[in-house]
């Protein structure tokens, strides 16, 4: 778990470094701080389990198994992408591990996850959806009525909420009816819980709980991640809403700093095999941009290309 | 070999298409609104529930983004969704699923997606329905890349698209023209597949082309049958699906005749009409004679008395007065 979410930091730090130099276009939303969430649910996950992401949604994709090579390639808007440059940031998927694609419409991607739990219950298998959202979807009334049809067809859902306390600029404590988002959850006849979202264990274990219930045909479960995204909401915001200070409390429950300190006390990491991890990571973030510079474009006779399936 | 036929309304040959495929297909789901006791508001799924059990004729809340969503979802995991979007006019709720998820999904995907997912719903005035249940709206539709638009006209096209559709993996919305569901017509017993962005010529003719749709087909027909008593014979070409739409055989037809009129129960800005008079203008000028002309439904809301709505709507009276304008009379 603590490689999979220094690859996701690492990856979203040359991320930022690579839009400011232009070579990744449009829209970046990174994900650095809420990296516990993605990894502490998706590491009790299997391939054939289905995932619905968000616009921030590259910590989803990694913690999932996508490679950073294809990732990396999609930003660059190359035709080795894992979108083959048609879908950039916000629509990186990858459907043979289940991982049904960011999402530029905020909970637009939350259906999609109780369809995919239909499709397994019909099916007859024993796959689990997970939607993540954060707490901009809270409001949209497709989620509530995702949770609705959730919980009135059990189906093997958990609904993860990454409450990194903003949306775009508009705090939780503004837009939001209710103080703890778990009361949302009992309206749906769902169980819910909330924790620290910046405790890696402390996600993957309740979040291992849901799946296991989910995969016993017991339905859908509610966890409310507490987070926080260090990042403006897209790379260019001036992050007005909120000060210097606030970003600097909460990075000192950095769910990185912390987990890695916890298993260095209690021995089953040294300093150097932390280093030697990170290295490597590193490299490999770097053979991901070297290939996702040399990567061919796509050709533009290819814009009309994947529309349809047949005409 | 003989093909044994039936007579079938309109809407039992939408019934029979649905049947013949969930026999042959397991992965076809049936989801909407009312659809298990009822059979949907007009009897379409009558009987299913107990041929093919609950689990595949889910009935849903009022949840139109939810449930679309939730079919979106299943069509890209292994299912093969129906879903039953009572009236057109319902689309404004669930039009994120619909517009920016179903009909992109593939290409934001790189290709990489399928999403075998019908939507059936209906359309059309002429019941006083008024303006949240009378819309055409397939204009809408067919601007959006990548979304089929299925507009049939007849029991037997009804039948021969909905399979096809129920058979191919993209995202087709079937629309349901209400005025026609007691229309009868002869349909094959066997299953058969009319294949999208064929046009079917409805009556040939050597004078003007009428295009129509859906019930204006019908409206042309008549239209014809009086045009001919005063010596003018007029082609009424049924394009049958907007997307894909043939274009080839609309400026074959008015290559042949030099006239094009153009009806379509849909508003008039940004629409059917104008797309089939811009595709003419642009690629079939000198083919023709006269003027393009469109004979459409007012830029209006539909309205709810049925005086207003006669004025509202195309009509038999209104595409004769309009082919005789073409005709400079």
């Amino acid at each position: 778990m603590l490689t999979r979410m220094l690859m996701i930091r690492r990856f979203e730090e040359r991320v930022k470094i690579e839009f400011a130099a232009t070579r990744v276009k449009g829209f970046v939303h990174l994900y650095i701080g809420e990296e516990a969430v993605a990894v502490g649910v998706c590491s009790d996950l299997r391939d054939d389990d289905y995932v619905t992401s968000t616009h921030r949604g590259h910590g989803h994709c990694i913690a999932k198994g996508i490679e950073m090579k294809s990732m990396m390639a999609e930003l660059f808007g190359k035709r080795t992408g894992t979108c083959k440059g048609k879908g950039g940031s916000m629509h990186i998927s990858d459907l043979t591990l289940g991982m049904l694609g960011a999402n530029g419409i905020v909970a637009g991607g939350v259906p999609h996850a109780v369809g995919a739990a239909l499709s397994a219950k019909y099916r007859g298998t024993d796959q689990v959806a997970v939607a993540f959202f954060s707490d901009g979807a809270l409001n949209q009334g497709v989620l509530h009525e995702s949770m609705n049809l959730a919980s009135i067809w059990k189906l093997p859902v958990i609904f993860v909420l990454e409450n990194n306390q903003y949306a775009e600029s508009t705090s939780i404590t503004y837009a939001t009816s209710v103080a703890d988002p778990t009361i949302r959850a009992s309206s749906y006849n769902i169980p819910a819980s909330r924790i620290d979202g910046m405790d890696v264990m402390a996600v993957n274990e309740a979040a291992s709980g849901m799946i296991a219930k989910a995969r016993r045909g017991e339905g859908p479960s509610y966890l409310v991640c507490d987070t926080y995204r260090y990042m403006g909401h897209f790379e260019g915001d001036d992050q007005k809403y909120r000060t210097p200070q606030e970003v600097e409390e909460w990075k000192r429950v950095d769910p990185i700093t912390r987990f890695k300190n916890s298993l260095i006390q209690e021995g089953y990491l040294s300093d150097e095999k932390y280093r030697e991890t990170n290295e490597s990571i590193l490299q490999e973030i770097e053979e991901a941009v070297e290939y996702a510079d040399k990567s061919e474009w796509p050709s533009p006779d290819e814009v009309m290309n994947d529309i349809y399936s047949s005409m | 070999m003989q093909v044994s036929q039936v007579k079938f309304t309109f809407l039992q040959s939408i019934t029979d298409a649905l049947r013949q495929e969930m026999e042959r297909n397991d992965r076809i789901i049936i989801m909407g609104e009312d659809v298990r006791i009822w059979g949907g508001v007009f009897g379409r799924f009558k009987g299913f529930k107990e041929k093919f059990g609950e689990n595949r004729i889910l009935d849903t809340p009022i949840s139109e983004a939810g449930f679309v969503g939730v079919a979106v979802g299943a069509a890209a995991t292994g299912l093969r969704p129906v879903v039953d979007l009572m009236f057109v006019d319902f689309f404004g709720v669930a039009a994120d699923q619909i517009f920016n998820q179903a009909a992109k999904m593939k290409y934001m995907f790189g290709g990489k997606a399928k999403l075998p997912l019908v939507i059936i719903t209906m359309i059309g005035g002429g019941l006083s329905a008024a303006a949240q249940h009378s819309q055409c709206l397939y204009s809408t539709f067919a601007h959006i890349p990548g979304i089929k638009c299925v507009v049939p006209s007849t029991p037997y096209d009804a039948k021969g698209l909905l399979t096809t559709a129920l058979r191919q993996d993209d995202p087709v919305v079937f629309f349901e023209h209400k005025f026609l569901h007691s229309i009868e017509g002869t349909v094959p017993v066997e299953s058969y597949e009319i294949p999208f962005g064929k046009a079917d010529i409805k009556r040939e003719g050597k004078d003007v082309t009428l295009v129509g749709l859906a019930r204006t087909v019908h409206q042309s027909l008549e239209a014809a049958a009086s045009l001919e008593k005063e010596g003018i014979s007029a082609e009424v070409l049924d394009p049958r699906t907007i997307v894909p739409l043939d274009e080839d055989a609309i400026l074959n037809s008015v290559k042949r005749t030099g006239r094009l009129v153009i009806v379509d129960e849909d508003y008039p800005r940004c629409s059917f009409a104008t797309d089939v008079a811009a595709l003419v203008a642009d690629r079939g000028f000198h083919y023709l004679d006269s003027p393009i002309k469109t004979v459409t439904a007012l830029n209006s809301p539909s309205p709810f008395s049925p005086v207003l709505e006669e004025a509202f709507l195309p009509s038999t009276e209104r595409i004769i007065k309009t082919v005789h304008s073409a005709f400079g009379r």
